[in-house]
């Protein structure tokens, strides 16, 4: 196995494990850094397969994926706050009445 | 040869990191696995050259986004059945659904890659290089995060004065 069929298939790996602690998990941050991890996952095949590339432009690209991702954390996280606020728990099962 | 084993040392750390995810209980041993992956991604970006990237992983991800999020845990001292029972009801779904995906990935991993094109020999990936491309070439994207960065502020004074009037 190369280099590169390596990386993708931890990439790949690391998707497929946020994802599982996306439904798994029951507290609410800890479902929110699974999201988390599963962008890195598909951070890291961007980054192998632009290294491949030898091109500026993927680097870029990474970057300007990170800052979404930090935009995306700045929200996320007083959400969470907001919501722990209001029902004094993290626990998913209080948030049902979200259901539509 | 030193930088193979490493790469192979990166990888299972952060296959490690990610696993410890889905198995301990407090959410701040949690913060702390995924500091660790994402420490031990920025060594794999290192060892293919792509220090940029790298160095950006460890402060923006690391230095900012996992602060930010060990502060929240922090912030929020409650104690409820989610610090205590890890799983939620779809424990069964989901880790056959995370069998079926990993399979389905396996099974795209075990086709014959692609040829390989030029490998970078990291003179794309320098700071110098970088930054030139970037603000020559990029500068209308640059600019456009700024914005988004703005819009992501001040929804959080919004969402911050939200809290304030469910409060009061």
């Amino acid at each position: 196995m190369d280099n590169t069929q390596l990386l993708l298939a931890l990439s790949t790996a690391l998707f497929a494990v946020g994802l599982a602690g996306v439904v798994i998990r029951r507290n609410l941050l800890v479902m929110l850094m699974c999201m988390e991890l599963m962008l890195n996952g598909v951070v890291l095949s961007l980054v192998t397969l632009s290294q491949q590339a030898a091109s500026t432009t993927g680097a870029v690209l990474v970057f300007l994926v990170f800052v979404v991702a930090a935009a995306e954390i700045a929200i996320a996280v007083p959400i969470v706050l907001l919501l722990a606020r209001r029902k004094h728990t993290l626990d998913l099962d209080a948030f049902t009445d979200l259901k539509g | 040869m030193i930088e193979q084993v490493l790469l192979w040392f990166f990888a299972a750390a952060a296959l490690a990191g990610g696993l410890m995810m889905l198995v301990l209980r407090h959410p701040m041993r949690v913060a702390l696995a995924l500091i660790a992956t994402m420490l031990a991604l920025a060594g794999i970006y290192a060892l293919l050259g792509v220090h940029v990237i790298a160095v950006f992983q460890v402060l923006i991800y690391v230095g900012a986004v996992m602060v930010f999020m060990v502060y929240a845990i922090m912030l929020l001292d409650v104690r409820d059945p989610s610090f205590t029972h890890r799983y939620s009801g779809y424990l069964l779904p989901g880790l056959v659904g995370l069998a079926v995906l990993a399979g389905a990935f396996a099974l795209g991993l075990g086709a014959p890659a692609p040829a390989a094109g030029p490998a970078s020999t990291g003179a794309e990936f320098g700071v110098q290089r970088f930054s030139i491309d970037f603000l020559r070439d990029y500068w209308l994207y640059f600019e456009l995060t700024s914005v988004l960065l703005v819009a992501a502020v001040v929804a959080a004074i919004a969402i911050l004065k939200a809290k304030r009037r469910s409060n009061g």
